[in-house]
């Protein structure tokens, strides 16, 4: 008799869980009738990684929390989707002849999400902060490590003085401004953007609310949750359940499987993709092997095979989302020529080619598509690819920090729109040159450029330096990868930056 | 009681055990949670300037004392990432995973063993189909059924909404209804197994002469099979079920994920790949306790059973 209970219990259980409690689902009132959430005016975005960082701008190292909190935060400077700078916090600035004494008004009334007014205090406090930091933690903006000293003569009123001149300076004033006395940034951050921080819950959800009293055009939508879901099949089925509005990154394959109901707006992810090559390190210490190398790689066989032909190829640490100071003239310097990568490997010393490690993080599928293609082309020149896959955290500590590595196949990004931001890295003395490249003349041009005040002069310098990565071969550079964002049809607005962030203040619901 | 104690001590033993092995292990394999936070760019000063703070340059031995020591204490810590203290963090997760866990373990357990019991009527052609499926449901990875599962009653027949888990504070119902399918995922090759095994331990059973005795004295067959057949039977089933009830975590791990359940999997995995190691340690021991009290309690389960496994008095 006890034992027909328990079966009995079991079963109620069962049915209570399979049906529930009643419709208290999100389901989609079929067509022509709104979404709830459209009748909220609410969206649900979803998002590959948690933000699982510090929440503080400051501190914030991981991507995907900067393309969220990009609509949180605000600098006195902000970047437009045609990668112009247009002041935010601050009203207006003035600079002194020299290029030494910049003078910001600030912006009236402009408000912190907790009321506060926007101080001059505040922005000394924040630029401060990351210029020198003395928190741990705080991660240092080294570019504006030649900031002499910061005045505030008034409350409106922010002068700061250079020890010397920089034509970039402006691009790095889009440091987050932070009230100077909150101590609650790393969990509950608190901005002067258009969308203010709700809630975290940790591998679930973000919420961003309206900020109601945005100095600027506000935002159209109420509430924006942000949904992790780490796999891509989920990611694929929350779009098509209704759950999700608004997904980006997507692959050409995940988009194929989509069907109706959506639009997909094609951007670029803005990352200079390439087989990165460890010039230290034999054979590529040879000019001639990198050469050959780039003369085997057929760019575009990747684009078409791995990403059904989206992405635009690059051939030097450049993307075209930087306009003036992309060359696009150097995309046909290596076209494909097996002869001539042949005979270059053999003028080298290696005539019957040779065995290469391609170092690939895990967690990265597009960059391990590249690499099965490359190393299917590399066979062509008799060399032997063998793909490694490593954790994130061990390609950061081994590969990029440690340069224990022979190629590996990621894609870098630029943290502000300044070419500097993508060249520096590769000069001889950079910390985290992580290719080992070394050459003089490359550092020479890097020098002059930053002490050259002449945009047009230093912009042909910039494009000298890209000329001298695609001469050299200092890798191979494959592209810039399309990033496909899949929107519901009754959504619309979205911009695209030259940057990684994806604003959501200008999407709204038709009609 | 003595065996109690014994048990209680074993288990202790087996968690400490356990947690200075996910210490050294962390330990030793590279990055660390300084780099994990600074990012890519941060100066080896700034990394060296963390890791004091956070105490990562002491010995190995001192910080898993410390942490030893707190876990003891009650303070688990705050997690590097979040910011947040390791439990606060961690509890509503739990609350998920063992959700979860047991709804899929009830599933088994209520599936399987009239199943197992049934098949073995089946002879012949029916035995043989009945083989072949059962092959086919073992060999079918859950993640795979976890997404078959979705398609059909998330997206085709919209009984639930896949990637809009609810909150199991805020929406019960829904959060369990949302789970029941991920449950299903998990559950059917952990079915499909204990039906074979049952299957072949009571065939096994049956051909015990004191079988025959008892149907030839005129017992009526299935009953001779409830009463008798099926506790014997029961012993290594039961023994199997605890080592599924350890599976079972595992495997949500994975199914989580395709479901978008935001249970201890995730965050284990996250927490992993971020070193963030005061989540990770909590969440080692967590799991280690769990997997000892699963084999304790099959133990009890099977002494009751079977009184003669008393006589053996190992334990």
């Amino acid at each position: 008799m006890k034992k027909r209970l328990l079966a009995f219990l079991l079963a109620g259980l069962m049915i209570a869980a399979l049906t529930g409690c009643g419709s208290d689902g999100t389901e989609q009132s079929g067509d022509g009738g709104k979404s709830k959430r459209a009748q909220a005016n609410e969206i649900a975005v979803g998002i590959a990684q948690d933000l699982d960082d510090s929440l503080d701008h400051h501190k914030a190292v991981a991507a995907g929390t900067k393309e969220v909190m990009f609509n949180v935060f605000e600098g006195l400077m902000k970047p437009t989707p045609t990668g112009e700078l247009i002041p935010a916090v601050a009203d207006h600035y003035t600079f002194s002849e020299d290029k030494l004494t910049y003078t910001f008004t600030l912006r009236k009334g402009v408000k912190f999400h907790n009321g506060d007014t926007v101080t001059a205090e505040d922005v000394k406090y924040s630029i401060q902060r990351v210029a020198a930091p003395a928190e741990t933690g705080v991660v240092p903006v080294e570019a504006l490590s030649i900031i002499a000293g910061i005045d505030t003569p008034d409350e409106e009123t922010v002068v700061i003085t250079l020890s010397e001149p920089s034509n970039e300076f402006l691009s790095y004033m889009t440091v987050a401004i932070e009230p100077a006395d909150y101590t609650q940034q790393d969990t509950a951050p608190v901005g002067t953007g258009p969308f203010r921080f709700v809630s975290r819950a940790a591998q679930e959800s973000v919420v961003l609310e309206r900020f109601d009293e945005y100095w600027g055009t506000p935002a159209h939508l109420n509430r924006v949750t942000y949904k992790i879901i780490e796999n891509a099949e989920g990611l694929l089925m929350g779009l098509q359940s209704g759950a999700l509005d608004i997904v980006s990154h997507l692959s050409t394959t995940q988009v194929a499987q989509l069907g109706s109901g959506f639009t997909i707006e094609e951007g670029a992810m803005n990352l200079v993709q390439a087989l990165y090559l460890n010039n230290a390190e034999k054979p590529f210490d040879d000019v001639r092997v990198r050469q050959a190398l780039c003369y085997a790689i057929d760019r575009q066989e990747i684009l078409d095979i791995a990403f059904d032909g989206y992405g635009s190829i690059i051939n030097s640490s450049m993307y075209p989302a930087f306009g003036k100071y992309f060359v696009e003239e150097m995309n046909d310097h290596y076209t494909v020529d097996i002869a001539k990568a042949k005979a270059l490997l053999a003028e080298a010393g290696y005539p019957d080619g040779f065995s290469m490690t391609i170092t690939v993080p895990s967690n990265y599928k597009p960059h391990i598509d590249t690499a099965e293609v490359i190393v299917e082309q590399l066979k062509d020149i008799d060399v032997t690819a063998e793909i490694k896959l490593v954790e994130w955290e061990s390609w950061k500590t081994d590969t990029y920090a440690g340069r224990q590595f022979q190629s590996t196949v990621v894609g870098f990004d630029a943290a502000t729109m300044t070419a500097r931001a993508l060249l520096e890295r590769w000069t001889s003395d950079y910390g985290k040159n992580m290719i080992n490249y070394n050459d003089p003349a490359y550092d020479a041009l890097f020098e002059q450029a930053q002490t050259c005040y002449d945009d047009a002069e230093q912009t042909a310098l910039y494009k000298e330096m890209q000329k001298n990565l695609t001469v050299n071969a200092a890798n191979v550079y494959i592209q810039d990868l399309a990033d496909l964002v899949a929107v519901r049809s009754d959504l619309t607005g979205l911009q695209f930056y030259p940057i990684y962030v994806l604003d959501l203040s200008t999407v709204r619901y038709t009609a | 009681m003595k065996y109690a104690a014994k048990r209680v001590l074993m288990l202790a033993v087996t968690m400490l055990i356990v947690s200075l092995f996910a210490f050294v292990a962390f330990d030793l394999i590279s990055g660390d949670a300084a780099s994990a936070m600074l990012g890519m760019e941060a100066t080896e000063e700034a990394l060296e300037a963390l890791r004091e703070e956070l105490g990562l340059n002491r010995p190995l031995l001192v910080r898993y004392v410390d942490w030893l020591s707190g876990f003891v204490t009650g303070d688990l810590g705050v997690s590097y990432n979040y910011n947040l203290p390791v439990w606060e963090l961690v509890a509503p997760k739990i609350l998920v995973t063992l959700c979860l866990s047991l709804m899929s373990f009830l599933l088994i357990v209520a599936v399987s063993i009239p199943l197992g019991l049934a098949s073995v009527r089946s002879t012949g052609a029916l035995a043989g189909v009945q083989t072949a499926f059962n092959q086919l449901c073992m060999a079918v990875p859950p993640f795979f059924t976890g997404i078959i599962l979705s398609w059909v009653f998330g997206i085709a027949l919209k009984w639930f909404t896949p990637g809009d888990f609810p909150s199991l504070t805020q929406n019960f119902g829904g959060a369990m209804r949302h789970m029941f399918f991920a449950a299903v995922a998990i559950a059917i090759p952990r079915i499909a197994m204990t039906v074979r095994m049952l299957r072949s331990t009571i065939v096994s059973e049956m051909e015990k002469s004191y079988v025959r005795t008892a149907i030839s004295r005129g017992n009526d067959r299935s009953a001779v099979l409830r009463r008798h057949v099926l506790k014997n039977a029961l012993v290594p089933v039961v023994t199997f079920l605890a080592q599924t009830m350890a599976e079972i975590v595992a495997g949500s791990i994975v199914v989580e994920q395709v479901f978008g359940i935001a249970g201890l999997g995730r965050l284990l995995v996250a927490s992993i790949a971020n070193r963030d190691y005061p989540v990770v340690q909590t969440l080692v021991v967590l799991l280690a306790l769990w997997v000892v009290l699963s084999g304790t309690i099959a133990d009890l389960i099977n002494l009751r059973l079977d009184p003669r496994l008393k006589l053996g008095g190992d334990v």
